[in-house]
């Protein structure tokens, strides 16, 4: 763990990611490989997230995914699954400027989300592959790991700050708890 | 602390990662039904100390609405089921008789 000089972690807020919001009865065929061809990413499972924070598919709920892309290549991302999905009952919608990126990175990174997070973030319980929906102290938010040290957390942008805010606060110098 | 598992996500959900909605299984009278049936649909509710049926939603996670059965004395959790059954599903029922063998069912 770190020492009490430097910050459990460092909190950065990413530039513009691309995000499609896509809603379809994922149990269905057609649509699972419609959904796989338009993004060339294959379905996550409950609570998974395939490929990376910045083009792959994040399980929102049981008909929900998210879709990471380029910025600049949501609005068209959007237009393609709308097309791919022509005939089943879906919505696909940029929501790019609704929600801001954070990296955390650093040796705390469990503890700085265990302090703020109703999530048991020990290691063997929560890791890599797992994308969690939940509250960051006072507001909703996902975020999974990209390796033991790496974690990408999403909210909304309306309350970015405050989300910024509240993780910096918990990866203060001189704060760990030793927990994990 | 209550904690339910969200039927949905399989997660055990902290109490603070979910919103309550009030009693499960509600019947609705609606247009056309008597004054007595609406008074009873809109205000009546039950409030046991003992075996409950509620609705939850998780709120903070996949937004899902779900309905529990626990009890109001212990917070002691029955289990947890999907919103899309009318009724308590058996497993449910025969989960609660098992610890409160003198529970006599919903009113």
């Amino acid at each position: 763990m770190s020492d009490a000089m430097t910050a459990l972690a460092t909190v950065t807020l990413l530039p513009p990611q691309g995000m499609v919001t896509l809603r379809a009865d994922l149990g269905d065929a057609t649509v699972r490989a419609a959904i796989e061809t338009a993004t060339g990413h294959a379905v996550p499972d409950t609570r998974s997230i395939t490929g990376t924070g910045e083009a792959g598919l994040g399980w929102m709920s049981p008909d929900e995914l998210m879709v990471f892309t380029d910025r600049e290549a949501a609005p068209a991302l959007a237009g393609s699954l709308a097309e791919a999905l022509a005939g089943q009952h879906h919505l696909a919608l940029d929501v790019s400027d609704a929600r801001a990126v954070f990296l955390v990175e650093g040796p705390g990174v469990r503890e700085v989300i265990a302090k703020l997070c109703p999530v048991d973030m020990a290691p063997g319980v929560f890791g890599p592959g797992e994308l969690r929906r939940t509250r960051l102290a006072q507001v909703a938010a996902a975020f999974w790991m990209e390796s033991e040290t790496r974690l990408r957390l999403v909210c909304f942008r309306s309350v970015a700050r405050y989300a910024e805010d509240v993780l910096t606060n918990a990866a203060r110098p001189g704060t760990a708890v030793g927990l994990f | 602390m209550l904690i339910l598992t969200c039927p949905y996500c399989g997660l055990a959900a902290d109490e603070t990662e979910l919103s309550p909605g009030g009693e499960a299984h509600l019947k609705r009278f609606g247009p056309g039904s008597s004054d007595d049936a609406f008074t009873g649909y809109l205000f009546h509710r039950e409030n046991p100390r003992g075996v409950h049926f509620e609705r939850w939603r998780h709120s903070n996670g996949c937004g899902k609405w779900f309905l529990a059965a626990r009890c109001t004395v212990t917070l002691e959790v029955f289990g947890t089921y999907p919103a899309q059954t009318t009724e308590p599903p058996a497993a449910i029922l025969d989960a609660i008789r098992a610890k409160r063998p003198d529970w006599e069912g919903r009113a």
